[in-house]
């Protein structure tokens, strides 16, 4: 096993989605306003994918089944990418800010 | 190689079968490699950068490095689609969002959060840690591929075995874009 064969192997792709997972929930935790963990959300959403299209690849026999799920979870990203700048803009205009200590009072 | 290898190298398999040879191998894998690099360096960006706007930056490089990864799994179709809605069109309006919301970091100087210093890296790297040692633990079955999974096959198969969720997610959509919109609007006349 070479270096540079290296994008013929699972788990290559599997070990580069869970670091990116990693990514992800740190910066989901660490990130103290609204963007920011939208950002990060976005990072877990791609390792997701990764991992599909991965498996997908290597061990499915039938390879569009991934790749169409995989084009429905952009989708779905978009959607939700959308959704929470619209929710995050309506924030910071009530509250003049998108610091999520700020925003604490929006729980129930 | 047996026959299952050469159905599923698709793309990169007519590459190296061209004449090229083994140089079209190691230039593959090199590149391979510095997109693999991109991918972590951006998400590191991506999660680290103190102003927002370089976390986007990060954010959009990371999405270029996975566009390369998708390609290398076989679906150029899908590296476009990542490219042209993840680089242009999420990164672009989570930029709008910073230009709008004006999120500063480092503005309050209250007490950081718990989680962002050590405790968040140790959850972080044993996620990473159990998920990494599961992958590479576990013995995958390979299944024989039926197809080769090229692009007029998803169409027809988006259309026809998958159309009920192909409409189901275009509602989804719109319903996004009406909600975005509502809630956006929502206290602007004020």
């Amino acid at each position: 096993m070479s270096i540079l064969n290296l994008h013929n192997y699972l788990n290559t792709y599997l070990v580069l989605a869970a670091l990116l997972f990693a990514m992800g929930v740190y910066g989901m935790v660490s990130r103290r306003t609204l963007v920011g963990m939208l950002i990060s959300a976005e990072l877990i959403l791609a390792a997701a994918s990764i991992n599909f299209m991965a498996f997908n690849r290597f061990t499915a026999p039938d390879p569009t089944v991934g790749q169409i799920f995989a084009l429905f979870i952009m989708a779905i990203a978009a959607a939700e990418a959308a959704i929470g700048l619209s929710i995050t803009i309506a924030v910071y205009r009530n509250y003049k800010s998108v610091d999520i200590e700020d925003i604490v009072d929006l729980k129930g | 190689m047996n026959t299952t290898d050469q159905i599923s190298s698709g793309i990169l398999g007519i590459l190296t079968t061209d004449g090229l040879g083994g140089f079209a191998d190691e230039a593959a894998g090199i590149i391979f490699l510095m997109m693999l690099a991109t991918t972590l360096i951006g998400g590191i960006i991506a999660f680290n950068a103190r102003q927002l706007i370089h976390a986007v930056q990060g954010l959009a490089v990371c999405f270029i490095g996975v566009a390369a990864i998708y390609y290398y799994l076989n679906s150029p179709f899908l590296a476009m689609m990542q490219m042209l809605i993840y680089v242009g069109a999420v990164c672009i309006t989570i930029s709008f969002a910073i230009l709008l919301a004006a999120p500063e970091e480092d503005k309050k100087q209250g007490p950081p959060s718990v989680l962002s210093g050590p405790f968040g890296i140790i959850t972080a790297g044993m996620i990473a840690f159990a998920m990494v040692s599961l992958a590479l633990k576990t013995e995958f079955t390979i299944m024989p591929k039926v197809n080769m999974g090229d692009m007029k096959l998803i169409g027809s198969k988006l259309l026809t075995t998958y159309s009920m969720v192909f409409e189901l997610v275009s509602i989804v959509l719109l319903i996004a874009i009406i909600g975005s919109l509502v809630i956006g609007r929502k206290g602007r006349s004020k």
